[in-house]
């Protein structure tokens, strides 16, 4: 079996490989403790100076072994191999190292470290600017965080909201009783633990627990827990972020444990929870100690040494040394000397430790060097011998002479860092707390509290009787209980501990600037001496360091680093700690899948596809589609080898010369009833609607209170307080809603009623010279006279059988009857008009032809040649505003502001290429005076632009500078090919200036 | 996310069915033209941003479609009442 594996420790033996080569684990294992099982002591690379880095911790903290788990598209990277668990055929490889972990081109540049300072890459690669991108490749080519599958990803994500009345966030000591003691009373509880199993610290301890091993203790409440109707259990479930009003996220992962396969349903899914409360029991992070070359593989936190020894069977190296602050790291060596290894003495910067558990460590022979630092330590790619010296009582100085100890392990503990993460993300500052030498959970923000470590307490017995506090208290707000813990306390037998020391910093004999680097944060590679550096170079904000010195910026958050990181900051600038502060934590606690965010939300449920009732028939006349807000809009009819300019030239000419039919169902429509609809609606418009009589419609602008124009469309008169609205098709909701604010919270007292009835109706809108002769075949019950019914006239009637509104509205200039029956009656309409027209070779056209010809007629698109700047005199639309109206209509007072009364804005006019057949790219800018230097003087843009089959040539529309009194004048379009083409200012109406073709016979 | 009270629908529902409609008692003048533009701009422009007690108007858009109003404090993001479109608030802070 493999080298590092305890022979009491067995089980179902598991295939699988990292970096290619092929190894063994054992069920239960993580990758990281089947990777120590076999001696892999390189698992990566630093992000900078890609020195060698080996595993470090047991869980979330774990900076270093980060993992890109399988290939092709069920790839996932930024994993910590302490969180991965082994399965069958798990093929991992590490993120870092190129071209090989042990092989590394970037590790040259490591050897020159000091050429890397903090803010290196701001300082060499940012000029010239124009090198950043060639460098920017071989950087991320040689330093990354893994590679993000390029095809659509195969699994199976799910949501699920939820709602509770006390969630329990960590299911060790603390956390499990809380859940017990809320769970008693009824109220309905949800518990959460990262790992696999429930237990956290308790699953590697060798405490009894009443009478029995803690990992047993668990087992039985666990099972207690299970038989509570209302308690949800959630293992492998992350809670990663603590957001407004008690709404908590967690990441489950279903199906990763079992493998990469999609076969085994939901991979991953998100839980929506709203609590009612919240109990935080979310642990304690060890904290490593800073001394030079701290980063040399077999470099590990005390407490991850004995997790595997504990929960794995694992003892990952041969010659232990242990090093700590505190009394907690002393049970490693008791652990350690269980596995029958070589302990080589135990480390304390104190100088005369006397705790329990010190004794007992005493008590079994292992030598305690007290008032002692490890300074150094030395090996290339794994820890051959450690340097250690006397220091002074406050930590600050080397004292005496330098030992050199051999070993290839050293653990180190520096205390314990509570995980105020979630606390954070809800805005509570955490505070320094000199007793514990860490921050604790700030005042409380939302409807939580923390107990345990999280809190601060790290005596078993402390974090069992807060725990079951909180969870009593957490439910009696919710309504259940009185709030007081029912279950007798567990008898734990606890060491007495001694109080530890605060050191953050390990003295060395030289100078931290000269030092070999102390790692802070080893995944960007942060040292005490670059922290130091920043300060000098006069950063003084925690905020500001962080981001210069990337402290704390890797995918692990910098839950190792961040407080020695701070502890060095305030030092460096004559600070306290408390004084210095520190960084904020945000959510995500831990990476996050973007599958397991967006759910089932994607493809065609990401969002909603809408299609009229003609949709089939356009699909199955080769139609190709434009996507117009959701609507698929037919976008042009290609036949045959036709190109998109064949297939629109010859839509326009068959409008123009006989006849042609859009689908125009997308329209929005708006219903609006009531007694004052009138004076309702001739408020919204520019124009007024108190005099339309029934029978007909009228062409409206809405504007902004700003005066800027947002919508426009024809209203109608359907009867008395009776109208019907059509909107554009993208502002159909947004016009509602605009309406609806206005009638709630400013006009309540006008009665009016609106109606969104765009789904209700189908429309197919027949145009050109030949109009009257299509419809006349369908309809006999409506008079098509210009005199019974003429331009902006609408007529109930019937048209193939269908009850039909048909309005003489037109957005090309042609004689238009746009025929309107209940959806449902969509297709039939359309064929049959189809029918009708084949003897005038009716031709279906799209939206882009629907383009062309309004923009011949010069007829605006709001958004499009407006863009939330424009007014109606801008857009030489004068005529559209009412302006004798008595109500002072929306907008109105600001078009005689003293900006919209500007001379120079821009102004509507049309653009005609002195070469005719260069057609202006869309967006293009207007200069006066094409052989200006550049940065020009830029005068308009180009807002619409097309090439006129009818007209023989291009036509543009564009906004240009005081443009309606430059009428004549030649314009500039530089382009960013370099060409730049020449167009003189006309009139934006293209076709029929005198609107003649309206009234054709 | 928020969790919101409709008054309207009298029940607690996500912040993904409402859209914010901006700052509350904001009174369109009766007589725009009366106004010279710096008064005007002042209705059209200018909000108190508050820190703090802060009254803004809410719309149920994917629920009743009606508007109300919600006093929130702008630091703590507390919902501490909210109430129908024309009446008053209960609670009202010293507006900065």
């Amino acid at each position: 079996m493999s080298q590092n594996r305890l022979a009491s420790h067995t089980g179902a033996v598991i295939d699988f490989t990292f970096n290619g080569k092929s190894y063994q684990g054992i069920a239960g294992d993580t990758l990281a403790s089947a990777l120590l099982a076999n001696g892999v002591d390189v698992v990566g690379r630093s992000f900078k100076y890609s020195r060698p880095r080996g595993i470090f911790g047991h869980g979330a903290e774990e900076p270093n072994a980060i993992i890109q788990l399988g290939s092709g598209a069920s790839t996932v990277p930024n994993l910590k191999a302490t969180q991965v668990e082994l399965y069958q055929g798990l093929e991992a490889s590490s993120v870092n190292g190129w071209p090989s972990v042990n092989f590394d081109v970037m590790a040259i540049v490591g050897a020159f470290g000091r050429l890397m300072p903090p803010g290196f890459y701001y300082k060499t690669f940012m000029y010239p600017k124009k090198l950043w991108m060639t460098y920017e490749h071989f950087i991320r080519k040689a330093a990354g965080l893994g590679t993000a599958p390029v095809e659509a990803d195969p699994d199976t994500y799910d949501k699920l909201n939820q709602h509770c009345d006390v969630l329990v966030v960590g299911a060790g000591p603390a956390g499990l009783v809380a859940a017990r003691e809320a769970a008693r009373t009824g109220a309905r509880v949800i518990i959460a633990d990262e790992q696999s199993e429930f237990g956290g610290s308790l699953l590697a301890s060798q405490q009894t627990m009443d009478g029995v091993m803690a990992p047993r203790w668990v087992a039985s409440l666990v099972a207690e827990l299970v038989a509570y109707k209302n308690v949800q259990l959630l293992p492998r479930s992350t809670v990663f972020g603590y957001y407004d009003h008690n709404f908590l996220t967690i990441l489950e992962r279903r199906t990763d444990h079992l493998g990469l396969s999609s076969a085994q349903g939901t991979r991953q899914r998100l839980h929506r929870v709203r609590a009612v409360q919240v109990v935080l029991a979310t642990g304690a992070f060890e904290r490593p100690l800073v001394f030079a070359h701290n980063d040399i593989p077999g470099v590990m936190l005390a407490s991850s040494v004995s997790t595997y020894i504990n929960r794995y069977g694992v003892a990952p190296g041969k010659k232990l040394l242990l090093f700590t602050t505190n009394d907690s790291a002393y049970q490693t060596a008791l652990d350690w000397q269980q596995t029958g290894r070589q302990i080589i003495a135990v480390v304390d910067t104190r100088s005369n430790p006397s705790g329990d558990i010190v004794a007992a460590v005493k008590l079994r022979g292992i030598e305690v060097i007290g008032g002692h630092g490890l300074i150094e330590a030395q090996g290339n790619k794994r820890v051959k011998r450690a340097l250690i010296a006397p220091i002074n009582a406050s930590g600050t100085q080397v004292t005496g002479p330098v030992r050199r100890l051999n070993c290839d392990l050293i653990a180190c503990s520096g205390g314990w860092s509570p995980a105020v993460h979630l606390s954070s993300h809800t805005g509570a500052k955490p505070v320094w707390d000199e007793s514990i030498v860490g921050f604790r959970p700030g005042e409380s923000k939302q409807q939580e509290r923390s107990a345990g470590a999280c809190r601060g307490t790290f005596d078993l017995t402390g974090c069992l009787a807060e725990g079951a506090s909180a969870g009593a208290v957490a439910a009696s707000l919710c309504g259940h209980g009185d709030g007081s813990v029912q279950f007798p306390a567990c008898a734990v037998e606890d060491y007495i501990e001694q109080p530890q020391q605060a050191l953050f910093l390990v003295p060395h004999t030289s100078a931290t600037s000269r030092a070999p680097s102390q790692f802070v944060d080893f995944q960007l590679d942060v040292s005490a001496g670059g922290i130091e550096l920043a300060v000098r170079e006069g950063f003084e904000s925690v905020e500001h360091v962080k981001r210069y010195t990337a402290l704390g910026f890797g995918t692990d958050q910098g839950k190792l680093g961040n407080i020695n990181g701070m502890a060095i900051l305030a030092n460096a600038l004559d600070q306290t700690i408390a004084e210095t502060g520190t960084t904020i934590f945000r959510p995500s606690y831990t990476p996050t899948t973007f599958g397991a965010i967006a759910g089932r939300d994607v493809k065609a449920l990401f969002d909603p596809e809408r299609y009229t009732a003609m949709h089939r028939w356009h699909v199955e006349h080769g139609a190709e589609f434009e996507n117009v807000g959701q609507w698929k809009r037919p976008w042009y009819f290609p036949q045959q080898g036709e190109t998109m300019n064949d297939a629109v030239n010859r839509e326009c000419l068959a409008v123009r010369n006989s006849v042609g039919m859009l689908d125009a169902s997308t329209l929005g429509k708006i219903d609006i009833q009531g007694p004052d609809a009138a004076e309702f609606i001739t408020r919204i418009y520019t124009n007024s609607y108190l005099k339309l009589a029934p029978g007909k419609c009228r062409y409206g602008v809405m504007l902004k209170e700003d005066g800027m124009i947002f919508d426009d469309g024809v209203c109608a008169c359907l009867g008395d307080n009776h109208y019907l609205m059509f909107t554009t098709t993208g502002g159909a909701a947004g016009v509602l809603a605009w309406l609806e604010i206005w009638q709630q919270t400013e006009w309540p007292e006008l009665q009016v009623y609106f109606t969104s009835v765009t789904d209700h109706w189908a429309t197919a809108t027949v145009t050109g010279p030949n109009a009257r002769r299509v419809i006349a075949k369908v309809c006999q019950d409506i008079d098509l006279s210009n005199e019974a019914f003429s331009f902006m006239d609408w007529r109930d009637g019937t048209v193939a059988g269908v009850k039909a509104r048909v309005f003489r509205i037109s957005f090309t200039g042609e004689l238009s009857y746009e025929v309107n029956v209940p959806a449902h009656y969509g297709r039939h309409i359309w064929q049959a008009l189809i029918e009708a027209g084949e003897e005038f070779s009716m031709t279906p056209y799209g939206t882009e032809t629907m383009h062309v010809l309004r923009a011949e007629k010069g007829f605006i698109i709001v958004g499009q040649d407006t863009d939330g700047s424009m007014t109606p005199a801008d857009m030489n639309m004068d005529w559209v505003v009412g302006n004798k109206k008595t109500f002072s209509f929306i907008g109105k007072r600001s078009l005689q502001r003293s900006d919209t009364l500007r001379e120079n804005r821009k102004q509507f006019v049309g653009l005609k290429t002195v070469d005719g057949q260069a057609v202006l790219p869309e967006g293009a800018q207007v200069v006066f005076d094409a052989k200006q230097k550049i940065p020009m003087s830029m005068q308009g843009h180009v807002t619409s632009s097309y090439y006129s089959a009818y007209l023989g040539h291009s036509i543009a529309l564009a906004v240009v500078k005081g443009g309606l009194g430059r009428m004549g004048q030649v314009v500039h379009c530089p382009l960013a090919d370099g060409r730049i083409i020449a167009a003189e200012i006309v009139s934006s109406v293209f076709y029929d200036p005198k609107g003649e073709r309206h009234h054709v016979e | 996310m928020l969790l919101i009270h409709c008054p309207h629908c009298q029940e607690n529902r996500d912040e993904e069915e409402f859209s914010y409609g901006g700052e509350a008692h904001i009174v369109r003048p009766l007589e725009p033209e009366a106004l010279n533009d710096q008064a005007w701009a002042d209705y059209l422009f200018f909000r108190t941003n508050s820190r703090g007690i802060h009254h803004e108007m809410w719309y149920h858009a994917m629920g009743c479609r009606r508007y109300f109003n919600a006093t929130r404090n702008t630091l703590t993001y507390e919902i501490l009442e909210t109430y129908k479109t024309g009446t008053q608030p209960t609670i009202v802070g010293a507006s900065a």
